[in-house]
Protein backbone atom coordinates (compact mmCIF):
# COMPACT_ATOMS: atom_id res chain seq x y z
CA UNK A 1 0.00 0.00 0.00
CA UNK A 2 1.24 3.85 -1.24
CA UNK A 3 1.62 6.51 1.33
CA UNK A 4 -1.15 8.34 0.07
CA UNK A 5 -3.38 5.63 -0.35
CA UNK A 6 -2.75 4.84 3.42
CA UNK A 7 -3.58 8.23 4.15
CA UNK A 8 -6.87 8.30 1.90
CA UNK A 9 -7.86 4.88 3.82
CA UNK A 10 -7.28 6.74 7.02
CA UNK A 11 -9.37 9.91 5.92
CA UNK A 12 -12.15 7.72 4.74
CA UNK A 13 -11.77 5.95 8.20
CA UNK A 14 -12.08 9.68 10.05
CA UNK A 15 -14.76 10.65 7.91
CA UNK A 16 -16.65 7.31 8.62
CA UNK A 17 -16.41 8.33 12.24
CA UNK A 18 -17.64 10.98 11.85
CA UNK A 19 -20.68 10.42 9.90
CA UNK A 20 -20.76 7.44 12.41
CA UNK A 21 -20.82 9.79 15.54
CA UNK A 22 -23.61 12.30 13.58
CA UNK A 23 -26.02 9.41 13.41
CA UNK A 24 -25.45 7.98 16.85
CA UNK A 25 -25.39 11.57 18.69
CA UNK A 26 -28.66 11.81 19.56
CA UNK A 27 -28.37 8.73 21.94
CA UNK A 28 -25.07 9.72 22.83
CA UNK A 29 -26.35 13.42 23.84
CA UNK A 30 -29.17 11.65 25.46
CA UNK A 31 -26.98 9.54 27.43
CA UNK A 32 -24.84 12.48 28.66
CA UNK A 33 -27.84 15.26 29.83
CA UNK A 34 -30.32 12.42 30.69
CA UNK A 35 -28.10 9.69 32.24
CA UNK A 36 -24.65 10.35 32.99
CA UNK A 37 -25.23 13.80 34.05
CA UNK A 38 -28.25 13.61 36.36
CA UNK A 39 -26.15 10.42 37.81
CA UNK A 40 -23.30 13.00 38.42
CA UNK A 41 -25.88 15.38 39.72
CA UNK A 42 -27.74 13.06 41.98
CA UNK A 43 -24.71 11.92 43.86
CA UNK A 44 -23.87 15.33 44.50
CA UNK A 45 -26.95 16.61 45.36
CA UNK A 46 -27.47 13.46 48.17
CA UNK A 47 -24.26 14.82 49.56
CA UNK A 48 -26.24 18.10 50.51
CA UNK A 49 -29.30 19.54 52.99
CA UNK A 50 -30.91 21.34 49.88
CA UNK A 51 -34.79 21.62 50.27
CA UNK A 52 -34.99 23.71 47.00
CA UNK A 53 -35.85 26.77 48.85
CA UNK A 54 -32.53 27.44 50.50
CA UNK A 55 -29.40 27.63 49.77
CA UNK A 56 -27.40 24.00 50.15
CA UNK A 57 -25.18 23.24 52.36
CA UNK A 58 -22.26 20.08 52.04
CA UNK A 59 -23.55 17.35 54.73
CA UNK A 60 -20.96 14.95 53.56
CA UNK A 61 -22.80 11.50 54.15
CA UNK A 62 -24.70 12.11 56.74
CA UNK A 63 -28.05 11.48 54.44
CA UNK A 64 -26.54 7.72 53.70
CA UNK A 65 -26.37 7.67 57.30
CA UNK A 66 -29.93 8.79 58.33
CA UNK A 67 -30.56 5.80 56.51
CA UNK A 68 -29.88 3.00 58.58
CA UNK A 69 -29.70 5.06 61.73
CA UNK A 70 -32.53 6.86 62.46
CA UNK A 71 -34.81 6.96 59.22
CA UNK A 72 -37.56 3.93 60.29
CA UNK A 73 -39.40 4.63 56.88
CA UNK A 74 -36.37 3.65 54.75
CA UNK A 75 -35.92 -0.18 56.27
CA UNK A 76 -39.96 -0.46 56.73
CA UNK A 77 -40.33 0.48 52.50
CA UNK A 78 -37.06 -1.78 51.64
CA UNK A 79 -38.54 -4.73 53.20
CA UNK A 80 -42.36 -4.09 51.56
CA UNK A 81 -40.82 -3.63 48.46
CA UNK A 82 -38.83 -6.79 48.59
CA UNK A 83 -41.67 -8.69 49.51
CA UNK A 84 -43.51 -7.62 46.92
CA UNK A 85 -40.59 -7.92 44.41
CA UNK A 86 -40.13 -11.74 45.79
CA UNK A 87 -44.03 -12.44 45.46
CA UNK A 88 -44.50 -10.91 42.22
CA UNK A 89 -42.08 -12.33 40.53
CA UNK A 90 -42.11 -15.85 41.61
CA UNK A 91 -46.23 -16.16 40.53
CA UNK A 92 -45.87 -13.82 37.04
CA UNK A 93 -43.07 -16.54 36.29
CA UNK A 94 -44.53 -19.59 37.17
CA UNK A 95 -48.18 -18.23 35.70
CA UNK A 96 -47.11 -17.43 33.04
CA UNK A 97 -44.97 -20.38 32.08
CA UNK A 98 -47.96 -23.04 33.06
CA UNK A 99 -50.10 -21.04 30.78
CA UNK A 100 -47.52 -20.72 27.99
CA UNK A 101 -46.72 -24.47 28.00
CA UNK A 102 -50.47 -25.42 28.08
CA UNK A 103 -51.20 -23.02 25.15
CA UNK A 104 -48.30 -24.05 23.48
CA UNK A 105 -50.04 -27.65 23.23
CA UNK A 106 -52.29 -28.16 19.77
CA UNK A 107 -55.31 -26.33 20.47
CA UNK A 108 -58.31 -25.06 19.07
CA UNK A 109 -58.19 -20.92 19.15
CA UNK A 110 -54.76 -20.32 20.54
CA UNK A 111 -54.71 -16.90 19.07
CA UNK A 112 -58.07 -15.32 20.85
CA UNK A 113 -56.50 -17.14 24.23
CA UNK A 114 -53.33 -15.24 23.30
CA UNK A 115 -55.25 -11.85 23.02
CA UNK A 116 -57.37 -12.30 25.92
CA UNK A 117 -54.42 -13.04 28.18
CA UNK A 118 -52.86 -9.95 26.75
CA UNK A 119 -55.99 -7.59 27.19
CA UNK A 120 -55.16 -6.76 30.76
CA UNK A 121 -52.03 -5.70 29.82
CA UNK A 122 -52.92 -3.03 27.90
CA UNK A 123 -55.00 -1.06 30.46
CA UNK A 124 -53.36 2.11 31.74
CA UNK A 125 -52.31 1.42 35.39
CA UNK A 126 -54.15 4.22 36.82
CA UNK A 127 -56.99 2.94 34.89
CA UNK A 128 -56.46 -0.72 36.12
CA UNK A 129 -55.92 0.90 40.51
CA UNK A 130 -59.44 2.73 39.68
CA UNK A 131 -60.82 -1.01 38.93
CA UNK A 132 -59.40 -2.47 41.44
CA UNK A 133 -59.66 -0.33 44.07
CA UNK A 134 -64.23 -1.52 43.29
CA UNK A 135 -63.09 -4.80 43.00
CA UNK A 136 -61.53 -4.58 46.35
CA UNK A 137 -63.92 -2.27 48.24
CA UNK A 138 -64.54 -4.06 51.21
CA UNK A 139 -68.39 -3.32 51.51
CA UNK A 140 -69.89 -3.49 47.51
CA UNK A 141 -66.70 -4.92 45.71
CA UNK A 142 -66.68 -8.06 43.61
CA UNK A 143 -64.46 -9.98 45.56
CA UNK A 144 -66.29 -9.59 48.86
CA UNK A 145 -69.84 -10.37 47.62
CA UNK A 146 -67.70 -13.51 45.68
CA UNK A 147 -66.02 -15.15 48.78
CA UNK A 148 -68.96 -14.36 50.89
CA UNK A 149 -71.01 -16.04 48.60
CA UNK A 150 -68.75 -19.28 49.24
CA UNK A 151 -69.36 -18.83 52.81
CA UNK A 152 -66.54 -17.22 53.54
CA UNK A 153 -65.94 -14.02 55.63
CA UNK A 154 -64.89 -10.92 54.34
CA UNK A 155 -61.47 -9.36 53.93
CA UNK A 156 -60.47 -5.30 53.88
CA UNK A 157 -58.40 -6.36 50.79
CA UNK A 158 -56.10 -3.34 50.79
CA UNK A 159 -57.04 -1.42 54.07
CA UNK A 160 -55.66 -3.99 56.21
CA UNK A 161 -51.55 -3.89 56.78
CA UNK A 162 -51.49 -7.70 56.61
CA UNK A 163 -53.36 -8.50 53.26
CA UNK A 164 -52.47 -5.00 51.28
CA UNK A 165 -49.24 -6.43 49.32
CA UNK A 166 -50.72 -9.34 48.23
CA UNK A 167 -53.71 -7.73 46.92
CA UNK A 168 -51.13 -5.52 45.04
CA UNK A 169 -49.30 -8.83 43.89
CA UNK A 170 -52.65 -10.53 42.65
CA UNK A 171 -53.80 -6.78 40.60
CA UNK A 172 -50.11 -6.70 39.42
CA UNK A 173 -50.03 -10.62 38.11
CA UNK A 174 -53.35 -9.86 36.17
CA UNK A 175 -52.02 -7.17 34.59
CA UNK A 176 -48.28 -8.23 33.99
CA UNK A 177 -48.60 -11.97 32.84
CA UNK A 178 -49.60 -11.26 29.43
CA UNK A 179 -46.41 -10.13 28.36
CA UNK A 180 -44.45 -12.59 30.03
CA UNK A 181 -46.55 -15.58 28.57
CA UNK A 182 -46.36 -13.84 25.24
CA UNK A 183 -42.59 -14.23 25.30
CA UNK A 184 -42.57 -17.04 26.98
CA UNK A 185 -44.86 -18.86 24.20
CA UNK A 186 -42.67 -17.61 21.26
CA UNK A 187 -39.68 -19.22 22.63
CA UNK A 188 -41.41 -22.50 23.17
CA UNK A 189 -42.79 -22.43 19.38
CA UNK A 190 -39.10 -22.42 19.11
CA UNK A 191 -37.96 -25.15 20.64
CA UNK A 192 -36.88 -27.93 18.25
CA UNK A 193 -39.73 -30.76 17.41
CA UNK A 194 -36.90 -33.74 16.64
CA UNK A 195 -35.37 -33.09 20.31
CA UNK A 196 -38.78 -33.68 21.68
CA UNK A 197 -39.53 -36.43 19.47
CA UNK A 198 -36.05 -38.28 20.52
CA UNK A 199 -36.93 -38.23 24.35
CA UNK A 200 -40.33 -39.55 23.64
CA UNK A 201 -38.67 -42.49 21.19
CA UNK A 202 -36.50 -43.21 24.38
CA UNK A 203 -39.50 -43.95 26.14
CA UNK A 204 -39.32 -40.35 28.41
CA UNK A 205 -42.74 -38.45 29.35
CA UNK A 206 -43.67 -34.65 29.85
CA UNK A 207 -41.74 -34.51 32.52
CA UNK A 208 -38.33 -35.94 30.72
CA UNK A 209 -38.86 -33.65 27.89
CA UNK A 210 -39.21 -30.80 29.83
CA UNK A 211 -36.21 -30.96 32.45
CA UNK A 212 -33.81 -32.44 29.56
CA UNK A 213 -35.31 -30.21 26.87
CA UNK A 214 -37.62 -27.31 26.63
CA UNK A 215 -36.06 -26.16 29.93
CA UNK A 216 -32.30 -25.23 29.00
CA UNK A 217 -33.61 -24.29 25.28
CA UNK A 218 -36.16 -21.46 26.85
CA UNK A 219 -34.22 -20.79 30.02
CA UNK A 220 -32.02 -17.21 27.96
CA UNK A 221 -36.14 -16.13 27.77
CA UNK A 222 -36.72 -16.88 31.27
CA UNK A 223 -33.61 -14.97 32.08
CA UNK A 224 -34.91 -11.87 30.19
CA UNK A 225 -38.43 -12.39 32.06
CA UNK A 226 -36.96 -12.99 35.34
CA UNK A 227 -34.50 -9.65 34.66
CA UNK A 228 -36.74 -7.38 33.56
CA UNK A 229 -39.93 -8.76 35.93
CA UNK A 230 -37.50 -7.82 38.52
CA UNK A 231 -36.65 -4.41 37.91
CA UNK A 232 -39.81 -3.34 36.79
CA UNK A 233 -41.29 -4.79 40.06
CA UNK A 234 -38.79 -2.70 42.19
CA UNK A 235 -40.00 0.54 40.37
CA UNK A 236 -43.61 -0.16 41.87
CA UNK A 237 -45.13 2.82 42.53
CA UNK A 238 -48.26 4.30 41.17
CA UNK A 239 -50.66 1.39 42.72
CA UNK A 240 -49.73 2.72 46.05
CA UNK A 241 -49.80 6.16 45.18
CA UNK A 242 -53.53 5.90 43.72
CA UNK A 243 -55.18 2.97 45.53
CA UNK A 244 -53.23 3.02 49.09
CA UNK A 245 -51.25 6.19 49.34
CA UNK A 246 -48.83 3.66 50.96
CA UNK A 247 -51.22 2.89 53.85
CA UNK A 248 -52.57 1.25 55.92
CA UNK A 249 -49.45 1.94 58.12
CA UNK A 250 -47.21 2.29 55.44
CA UNK A 251 -47.39 -1.69 54.61
CA UNK A 252 -47.56 -0.55 50.90
CA UNK A 253 -44.84 2.68 51.28
CA UNK A 254 -42.91 1.13 48.52
CA UNK A 255 -39.47 2.57 47.88
CA UNK A 256 -39.88 4.55 44.85
CA UNK A 257 -43.15 6.00 46.96
CA UNK A 258 -40.77 6.67 49.98
CA UNK A 259 -38.56 8.66 47.65
CA UNK A 260 -41.02 10.22 46.03
CA UNK A 261 -42.52 11.78 49.23
CA UNK A 262 -39.51 12.45 50.48
CA UNK A 263 -38.55 14.45 47.53
CA UNK A 264 -41.71 16.15 46.07
CA UNK A 265 -43.99 16.17 49.20
CA UNK A 266 -41.40 17.32 51.74
CA UNK A 267 -38.81 18.80 49.62
CA UNK A 268 -35.85 16.89 51.00
CA UNK A 269 -34.17 16.70 47.90
CA UNK A 270 -31.01 15.64 49.80
CA UNK A 271 -32.59 12.40 51.43
CA UNK A 272 -34.53 11.47 48.27
CA UNK A 273 -30.99 11.88 46.05
CA UNK A 274 -29.09 9.49 48.81
CA UNK A 275 -32.47 6.85 48.43
CA UNK A 276 -31.85 7.19 44.51
CA UNK A 277 -28.53 6.19 44.71
CA UNK A 278 -29.33 3.80 46.98
CA UNK A 279 -31.78 1.93 45.09
CA UNK A 280 -29.35 2.56 42.25
CA UNK A 281 -26.71 0.12 43.41
CA UNK A 282 -29.12 -2.18 44.97
CA UNK A 283 -30.44 -2.53 41.34
CA UNK A 284 -27.09 -2.93 40.28
CA UNK A 285 -25.91 -5.32 42.74
CA UNK A 286 -28.79 -7.74 41.93
CA UNK A 287 -28.13 -7.44 38.00
CA UNK A 288 -24.63 -8.54 38.60
CA UNK A 289 -25.38 -11.41 40.85
CA UNK A 290 -28.33 -12.16 38.77
CA UNK A 291 -25.93 -12.71 35.82
CA UNK A 292 -23.34 -14.49 37.85
CA UNK A 293 -25.72 -17.09 38.47
CA UNK A 294 -27.60 -17.31 35.26
CA UNK A 295 -24.02 -19.01 34.10
CA UNK A 296 -25.39 -22.00 36.15
CA UNK A 297 -28.54 -22.82 34.11
CA UNK A 298 -28.59 -20.39 31.10
CA UNK A 299 -28.64 -22.28 27.99
CA UNK A 300 -27.04 -20.30 24.90
CA UNK A 301 -26.92 -22.33 21.91
CA UNK A 302 -23.68 -21.88 20.29
CA UNK A 303 -21.57 -21.59 23.33
CA UNK A 304 -20.27 -24.88 24.67
CA UNK A 305 -22.48 -26.79 26.49
CA UNK B 1 -58.32 -41.37 21.01
CA UNK B 2 -58.09 -42.84 24.88
CA UNK B 3 -60.39 -41.91 27.38
CA UNK B 4 -57.50 -40.66 29.34
CA UNK B 5 -56.69 -38.53 26.17
CA UNK B 6 -59.85 -37.00 26.25
CA UNK B 7 -60.02 -36.36 29.95
CA UNK B 8 -56.34 -34.53 29.90
CA UNK B 9 -57.22 -32.57 26.38
CA UNK B 10 -60.30 -31.30 29.00
CA UNK B 11 -59.03 -30.47 31.79
CA UNK B 12 -56.12 -28.38 29.74
CA UNK B 13 -59.14 -26.65 28.23
CA UNK B 14 -60.42 -26.28 31.80
CA UNK B 15 -57.88 -24.34 32.96
CA UNK B 16 -57.22 -22.48 30.03
CA UNK B 17 -60.60 -21.08 30.02
CA UNK B 18 -60.50 -20.60 33.80
CA UNK B 19 -57.28 -18.26 32.97
CA UNK B 20 -59.32 -16.32 30.23
CA UNK B 21 -62.05 -15.67 32.07
CA UNK B 22 -59.60 -14.64 35.26
CA UNK B 23 -58.57 -11.95 32.55
CA UNK B 24 -61.91 -10.77 31.12
CA UNK B 25 -63.75 -10.91 34.84
CA UNK B 26 -62.14 -7.45 36.12
CA UNK B 27 -62.84 -5.83 32.37
CA UNK B 28 -66.62 -7.46 32.57
CA UNK B 29 -67.11 -5.96 35.89
CA UNK B 30 -65.79 -2.32 34.93
CA UNK B 31 -68.12 -2.01 31.92
CA UNK B 32 -71.06 -3.78 34.27
CA UNK B 33 -70.81 -1.00 36.81
CA UNK B 34 -70.27 1.76 34.47
CA UNK B 35 -73.50 1.17 32.90
CA UNK B 36 -75.58 0.88 36.20
CA UNK B 37 -77.39 3.64 38.60
CA UNK B 38 -75.92 4.13 41.85
CA UNK B 39 -78.46 2.01 43.33
CA UNK B 40 -77.79 -0.71 40.94
CA UNK B 41 -74.32 -0.43 41.54
CA UNK B 42 -74.62 -1.07 45.47
CA UNK B 43 -77.18 -3.89 45.36
CA UNK B 44 -76.16 -7.17 47.09
CA UNK B 45 -76.70 -9.75 45.93
CA UNK B 46 -74.98 -8.10 42.90
CA UNK B 47 -76.50 -7.78 39.70
CA UNK B 48 -75.10 -8.87 36.19
CA UNK B 49 -76.34 -6.18 34.47
CA UNK B 50 -78.45 -3.03 34.88
CA UNK B 51 -82.42 -3.04 34.29
CA UNK B 52 -81.50 -0.34 31.84
CA UNK B 53 -78.16 0.28 29.93
CA UNK B 54 -77.17 4.18 31.28
CA UNK B 55 -75.10 4.78 28.22
CA UNK B 56 -75.85 8.48 29.91
CA UNK B 57 -73.09 7.71 32.64
CA UNK B 58 -70.78 8.83 30.03
CA UNK B 59 -71.86 11.86 29.37
CA UNK B 60 -71.70 12.51 32.81
CA UNK B 61 -67.96 11.56 33.53
CA UNK B 62 -67.53 13.61 30.37
CA UNK B 63 -68.78 16.65 31.50
CA UNK B 64 -67.72 16.60 35.51
CA UNK B 65 -64.29 16.57 34.64
CA UNK B 66 -62.63 17.89 31.32
CA UNK B 67 -61.51 14.55 29.92
CA UNK B 68 -61.42 15.76 26.11
CA UNK B 69 -59.16 18.41 27.45
CA UNK B 70 -57.14 15.54 28.99
CA UNK B 71 -57.39 13.25 25.71
CA UNK B 72 -55.71 16.42 23.97
CA UNK B 73 -53.43 16.71 26.29
CA UNK B 74 -52.41 13.15 25.74
CA UNK B 75 -52.32 12.95 22.50
CA UNK B 76 -50.35 16.35 22.49
CA UNK B 77 -47.71 14.34 24.40
CA UNK B 78 -47.85 10.85 22.94
CA UNK B 79 -47.95 12.08 18.89
CA UNK B 80 -44.82 14.13 18.86
CA UNK B 81 -43.09 11.38 21.38
CA UNK B 82 -43.54 8.31 18.87
CA UNK B 83 -42.17 10.27 15.93
CA UNK B 84 -39.23 11.28 17.82
CA UNK B 85 -38.85 7.91 19.03
CA UNK B 86 -39.20 6.17 15.71
CA UNK B 87 -36.51 8.92 13.74
CA UNK B 88 -34.10 9.29 16.35
CA UNK B 89 -33.71 5.44 18.06
CA UNK B 90 -33.42 3.97 14.60
CA UNK B 91 -30.84 6.85 13.32
CA UNK B 92 -29.08 6.25 16.66
CA UNK B 93 -29.26 2.29 16.28
CA UNK B 94 -27.22 2.56 12.63
CA UNK B 95 -24.87 4.72 13.57
CA UNK B 96 -24.29 2.41 16.40
CA UNK B 97 -24.33 -0.90 13.94
CA UNK B 98 -22.44 0.47 10.83
CA UNK B 99 -19.48 2.35 12.03
CA UNK B 100 -16.84 2.61 13.66
CA UNK B 101 -15.93 5.31 15.78
CA UNK B 102 -13.59 5.96 18.57
CA UNK B 103 -15.37 4.63 22.00
CA UNK B 104 -18.07 3.25 20.00
CA UNK B 105 -18.27 0.40 22.43
CA UNK B 106 -18.32 2.20 25.63
CA UNK B 107 -21.53 4.10 24.15
CA UNK B 108 -23.04 0.90 23.58
CA UNK B 109 -22.46 -0.37 27.28
CA UNK B 110 -23.72 2.84 28.45
CA UNK B 111 -27.00 2.08 26.51
CA UNK B 112 -26.78 -1.45 27.74
CA UNK B 113 -26.56 0.03 31.09
CA UNK B 114 -29.52 2.65 30.88
CA UNK B 115 -31.54 -0.08 29.81
CA UNK B 116 -31.72 -1.43 33.21
CA UNK B 117 -31.48 2.21 35.05
CA UNK B 118 -34.80 3.12 37.11
CA UNK B 119 -35.88 6.32 35.84
CA UNK B 120 -36.26 7.34 40.04
CA UNK B 121 -32.70 7.55 39.84
CA UNK B 122 -31.93 10.26 37.55
CA UNK B 123 -35.25 11.87 38.64
CA UNK B 124 -34.60 14.73 40.96
CA UNK B 125 -31.27 16.03 39.04
CA UNK B 126 -33.98 16.39 35.85
CA UNK B 127 -36.68 17.86 37.62
CA UNK B 128 -34.49 20.40 38.83
CA UNK B 129 -33.25 21.26 35.82
CA UNK B 130 -36.71 21.77 33.83
CA UNK B 131 -37.43 24.05 36.70
CA UNK B 132 -34.38 25.83 36.14
CA UNK B 133 -35.32 26.90 33.13
CA UNK B 134 -38.89 27.08 33.90
CA UNK B 135 -40.58 24.60 31.66
CA UNK B 136 -42.32 22.81 34.72
CA UNK B 137 -46.10 22.67 33.85
CA UNK B 138 -45.51 22.39 29.95
CA UNK B 139 -45.40 19.47 28.15
CA UNK B 140 -41.37 19.61 26.55
CA UNK B 141 -40.55 17.35 30.14
CA UNK B 142 -42.39 14.71 28.68
CA UNK B 143 -41.69 14.58 24.89
CA UNK B 144 -38.26 16.24 24.40
CA UNK B 145 -36.27 13.85 26.24
CA UNK B 146 -37.52 11.22 23.49
CA UNK B 147 -35.60 13.67 20.78
CA UNK B 148 -32.42 11.83 22.25
CA UNK B 149 -32.67 7.67 20.91
CA UNK B 150 -36.15 7.79 22.24
CA UNK B 151 -35.27 5.40 25.18
CA UNK B 152 -32.25 3.12 25.69
CA UNK B 153 -33.94 0.17 25.28
CA UNK B 154 -35.44 0.95 21.95
CA UNK B 155 -31.35 1.63 20.23
CA UNK B 156 -30.74 -1.56 21.39
CA UNK B 157 -33.92 -3.24 20.08
CA UNK B 158 -33.37 -1.91 16.08
CA UNK B 159 -29.57 -2.16 16.59
CA UNK B 160 -29.84 -5.32 16.97
CA UNK B 161 -32.16 -6.05 14.11
CA UNK B 162 -29.77 -3.83 11.79
CA UNK B 163 -26.97 -6.16 12.83
CA UNK B 164 -28.71 -8.74 10.97
CA UNK B 165 -28.94 -7.23 7.79
CA UNK B 166 -26.09 -8.26 5.62
CA UNK B 167 -23.67 -5.43 4.66
CA UNK B 168 -23.55 -6.36 1.65
CA UNK B 169 -26.79 -4.37 0.80
CA UNK B 170 -25.01 -1.25 1.73
CA UNK B 171 -22.04 -1.86 -0.38
CA UNK B 172 -24.25 -2.38 -3.13
CA UNK B 173 -26.00 0.78 -2.80
CA UNK B 174 -22.80 2.68 -2.02
CA UNK B 175 -21.21 1.59 -5.70
CA UNK B 176 -24.65 2.61 -7.28
CA UNK B 177 -23.80 6.10 -5.58
CA UNK B 178 -26.30 6.13 -2.42
CA UNK B 179 -24.57 8.24 0.57
CA UNK B 180 -25.30 6.93 4.10
CA UNK B 181 -28.27 8.26 4.53
CA UNK B 182 -29.65 7.28 1.37
CA UNK B 183 -28.79 3.87 2.49
CA UNK B 184 -30.08 4.38 6.23
CA UNK B 185 -33.48 5.57 4.81
CA UNK B 186 -34.48 3.58 1.66
CA UNK B 187 -32.00 0.28 1.92
CA UNK B 188 -32.17 -0.14 5.73
CA UNK B 189 -35.59 0.72 7.03
CA UNK B 190 -37.35 -1.11 5.14
CA UNK B 191 -36.04 -4.15 6.27
CA UNK B 192 -36.55 -3.59 9.94
CA UNK B 193 -40.21 -2.13 9.29
CA UNK B 194 -41.84 -4.55 11.73
CA UNK B 195 -39.36 -3.90 14.63
CA UNK B 196 -40.17 -0.30 13.40
CA UNK B 197 -43.65 -0.55 14.27
CA UNK B 198 -43.18 -2.43 17.64
CA UNK B 199 -40.79 0.20 19.15
CA UNK B 200 -43.49 2.66 17.89
CA UNK B 201 -46.68 1.02 19.14
CA UNK B 202 -44.67 0.38 22.62
CA UNK B 203 -44.04 3.58 22.65
CA UNK B 204 -47.63 4.76 22.62
CA UNK B 205 -48.71 2.64 24.86
CA UNK B 206 -45.94 3.59 27.42
CA UNK B 207 -46.84 7.44 26.87
CA UNK B 208 -50.52 6.48 27.15
CA UNK B 209 -49.94 4.89 30.67
CA UNK B 210 -47.43 7.06 32.10
CA UNK B 211 -48.36 8.21 35.11
CA UNK B 212 -45.00 9.45 37.25
CA UNK B 213 -43.91 11.83 34.42
CA UNK B 214 -46.91 14.06 34.45
CA UNK B 215 -47.42 13.74 38.15
CA UNK B 216 -43.86 15.17 38.07
CA UNK B 217 -44.29 17.99 35.85
CA UNK B 218 -48.05 18.79 35.14
CA UNK B 219 -49.87 20.51 38.18
CA UNK B 220 -52.08 22.63 36.04
CA UNK B 221 -55.14 20.85 36.00
CA UNK B 222 -55.21 22.27 32.68
CA UNK B 223 -52.06 20.29 31.40
CA UNK B 224 -53.31 17.40 33.53
CA UNK B 225 -52.98 14.01 31.25
CA UNK B 226 -56.00 11.42 31.06
CA UNK B 227 -53.84 9.20 33.39
CA UNK B 228 -53.27 12.14 35.62
CA UNK B 229 -56.99 13.31 35.13
CA UNK B 230 -58.37 9.89 36.29
CA UNK B 231 -56.14 9.63 39.20
CA UNK B 232 -57.48 13.30 40.49
CA UNK B 233 -61.40 11.97 39.60
CA UNK B 234 -60.37 9.36 41.82
CA UNK B 235 -59.88 11.26 44.65
CA UNK B 236 -63.39 12.95 44.19
CA UNK B 237 -66.10 10.71 43.34
CA UNK B 238 -64.65 7.86 45.21
CA UNK B 239 -68.41 6.86 46.16
CA UNK B 240 -69.64 7.39 43.12
CA UNK B 241 -68.82 4.06 41.78
CA UNK B 242 -70.69 4.07 38.46
CA UNK B 243 -69.65 7.50 37.30
CA UNK B 244 -65.75 6.60 37.98
CA UNK B 245 -65.99 3.34 36.56
CA UNK B 246 -67.29 5.36 33.36
CA UNK B 247 -64.56 7.48 33.18
CA UNK B 248 -61.84 4.37 33.42
CA UNK B 249 -63.50 3.20 30.48
CA UNK B 250 -63.14 6.47 28.63
CA UNK B 251 -59.40 6.36 29.75
CA UNK B 252 -58.58 2.62 28.71
CA UNK B 253 -60.63 2.48 25.23
CA UNK B 254 -58.16 4.06 23.44
CA UNK B 255 -55.09 1.83 24.17
CA UNK B 256 -57.39 -1.40 23.20
CA UNK B 257 -58.82 0.32 19.96
CA UNK B 258 -55.27 0.24 19.12
CA UNK B 259 -54.52 -3.23 20.58
CA UNK B 260 -57.23 -4.60 18.31
CA UNK B 261 -56.21 -2.62 15.42
CA UNK B 262 -52.48 -3.00 15.50
CA UNK B 263 -52.64 -6.61 17.31
CA UNK B 264 -50.65 -8.48 14.73
CA UNK B 265 -47.84 -6.70 14.94
CA UNK B 266 -48.10 -6.24 18.70
CA UNK B 267 -48.10 -9.83 19.53
CA UNK B 268 -44.94 -10.27 16.68
CA UNK B 269 -43.27 -7.10 18.48
CA UNK B 270 -43.49 -8.61 21.75
CA UNK B 271 -42.16 -11.56 20.37
CA UNK B 272 -38.89 -10.10 18.77
CA UNK B 273 -38.31 -8.27 21.98
CA UNK B 274 -38.18 -11.30 23.90
CA UNK B 275 -35.92 -13.01 21.18
CA UNK B 276 -33.65 -10.84 20.73
CA UNK B 277 -32.19 -10.20 24.08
Amino acid sequence: MGQSERHRGRRRGSREALVGYLFASPVILGLIVWVIGPMIGSALISLTDWNVLSTPHWVGLRNYARLVTTDLYFRNSLLVTVYFVLANVTLTILYSLILALLLNQKIRGRGIYRSVFYLPSIVPIVASSALWLWLYNPNFGLFNEVIQGLGFPKSLWLANQTTVVPSIVLMSVWGTAGNTIVIFLAALQGVPRQLLEAVEIDGGNWLHKFRAITWPMISPVTFFNLMVGLINSFQIFTQAYVMTSGGPNNASLFYVYLMYREGFERNNMGGAAALAWVLFLMVSALGLVLFRWSRQWVYYEGANA
Amino acid sequence: MTAARTAQRGLLYLILSAGAVACLVPIFWLVRSSLMTLVEVFKYPPLLWASRTRWENFATALTTAPFLLYFRNTLIIVIPTVLATLVTSSMSAYGLARFRFPLRNFWFSMVLGAIILPPAVVLIPQFILWTKVHLVNTFYPLILPFWFGGGAFNVFLLRQFFLTIPKDFDDAARIDGAGYFRIYAQILLPFIQPALIAVGLFQFFFQWNDFFGPLIYLNDPKTYTLALGLTHFIGSYSTQWNFLMAATVIVILPPIVVFFVGQRYFVEGVTLTGIKM
